[in-house]
């Protein structure tokens, strides 16, 4: 699988050709818990792709000892195991962010790429390459990731990274802050619009119908 | 995979490895990395400190501000201060049954359930090294969670000095503006007790009638936020009342008292006064 992949295409490919959200549709519960401010969405974003990429080296490295019948375990252990490192240096280095993404840091041992990208490409690519997948599915993710932290925080809060920009109302400005965009729904609909948006450009990522009805049919009957 | 991977004891082996590099990996970066975590949920709590008694600014050397606060241990049902543990830990003490008390629930307005016996204060001083503020925790229930935070008062224990809650979940823009400088800024300056000696402070629904007679006891509500605007406000009349910090602070008051005749005579007027209704 991963000796016909350049590393450039295991790079940048699940930027918006593989996307693990938008095409995939998997880690959207972080995805909507994190992104109501830029700072919490950019180490969110920074958290993953470290342990992503790192797990994916790990689990590669090893690949080849791993009974299969315990394999997802040990992919878990691994994982976890890296994920409580990060949580400890953000409580150590980046203390009240840490406050902010309080269980959500601990929550990327079960996200669904972490685990994914362990068990779909590291265990059978080296070392190298499963390194360089973990941090382009990093990017997919951190890309959306980003675009939903700036649009919630700029439409919800009038800020940036916390920096006041538009001036709101409530501080005698005129914007009036859009309070659902701080509310996690919002991401909901970002989302869907994002996949809207790359599916309307990529048409290869629209999904076929799983069935049609058949001719003559009433709506009523096809569902 | 090959077979010969699958065997039992190879599968043991293996568990055993992963697990026993992984928990030291894990144990190392805990252990290495527990002194900055503690000094950080230190510097973030007196930080909280600070800001509730309207004495923090952004980039200030929080460690040596702090040089000037004490922390003592005062017993609520007494009023008296106590000595306790540097690491004594009220959250913590809440939920031990014998440190604490089970609240009956028409006490309980701020929904809190069980209350330590002891309580934390934190006495600011100025540079002459005279009392300037008293800083109470307190904490209750809003809309969608407990609300923690401080109440500074001024050394007359009556006079709020500020409002800040460093931790809750209220809806962010509507309980969330719990947060507002703006609307933190209103409490600096409203009186607690009223001359009778009550706790009269109270945190109204809508705007307070800046010429009413009691305006310097009530609080504007938040905006759309109703129920949380209710927990502030119980919560707040809850910690000043007789089951809060109300038997210290009238320890406060009545110390004042003492000292009143060193005291220019503006000051001991209605302090005086506070006597006689306390009586």
């Amino acid at each position: 699988m991963a000796d016909n992949m350049k590393p450039k295409e295991l790079l940048f490919g699940p930027i918006l050709d593989n996307n693990p959200i938008a095409l995939q549709i998997i880690g959207i519960c972080s995805a909507l818990a994190v992104t109501s401010n830029l700072n919490t969405t950019v180490t969110m974003a920074l958290a993953l792709t470290l342990v992503t990429a790192f797990s994916n080296f790990f689990v590669s490295s090893i690949r080849n000892q791993i009974p299969s019948s315990i394999r997802i375990i040990v992919q878990m252990t691994i994982i976890a195991s890296l994920v409580i490192v990060v949580d400890q240096f953000l409580r150590a280095y980046a203390y009240s962010i840490s406050k902010q993404l309080s269980v959500f840091v601990g929550l990327i041992i079960t996200n669904c790429i972490v685990m994914g990208r362990a068990e779909a490409f590291a265990m059978k690519s080296p070392p190298i390459p499963s390194f360089i997948d973990g941090i382009g599915n990093g990017l997919g993710y951190s890309f959306i990731l980003i675009i939903l932290g700036f649009t919630r925080e700029l439409l919800g809060a009038g800020s940036l990274f916390g920096i006041p920009v538009l001036s709101k109302v409530t501080d005698g400005g005129w914007y009036i802050p859009n309070g659902l965009m701080l509310l996690p729904p919002s991401a909901f609909f970002l989302i869907g619009f994002i996949i809207w948006g790359i599916r309307a450009v990529k048409k290869t990522q629209v999904e076929k119908d799983s069935f049609t009805p058949a001719a003559h049919t009433r709506a009523s009957e096809a569902f | 995979m090959a077979a010969k991977h699958d065997s039992v004891a190879r599968t043991l082996i293996v568990a055993l490895l992963v697990c026993l590099v992984c928990g030291v990996v894990v144990a190392t970066a805990a252990v290495m990395l527990r002194p900055v975590q503690e000094k950080n949920k230190l510097l973030d709590k007196q930080v909280n400190i600070l800001q509730a008694a309207g004495l923090y600014t952004a980039g200030m050397d929080v460690q040596n501000a702090f040089k000037s606060i004490d922390r003592k241990f005062v017993d609520l049902a007494s009023g008296e201060y106590v000595d306790m543990p540097s690491s004594y830990d009220q959250r913590k003490a809440a939920k031990d049954p014998e440190r604490s008390e089970r609240l009956d629930g028409k006490v309980d307005i701020a929904s809190i359930k069980r209350q330590a016996n002891v309580a934390e204060v934190y006495l600011a001083n100025d540079e002459n090294g005279e009392l300037s503020k008293i800083i109470l925790p307190i904490h209750g229930y809003g809309l969608w969670s407990t609300l923690y935070g401080f109440l500074a008062l001024e050394p007359d224990a009556d006079t709020v000095a500020g409002l800040g809650f460093y931790e809750h979940a209220e809806t962010p823009g509507l309980g969330g503006e719990v947060d507002n400088p703006k609307w933190k800024a209103l409490w600096p300056g409203k009186e607690v007790f009223n001359d009778e000696g009550d706790v009269a402070i109270q945190v109204i629904k809508g705007t307070v009638d800046s010429g009413a007679a009691d305006a310097a006891y009530k609080v504007d509500g938040l905006a759309g936020a109703s129920l949380t605007t209710n927990g502030v406000n119980n919560l707040v009349r809850y910690w000043v009342g007789e089951n809060g910090f109300g038997p210290y602070l009238d320890k406060i008051h009545a110390s004042a008292q003492v000292e009143a005749p060193a005291a220019d005579t503006t000051e001991s007027a209605p302090a005086e006064g506070e006597e006689v209704n306390n009586g």
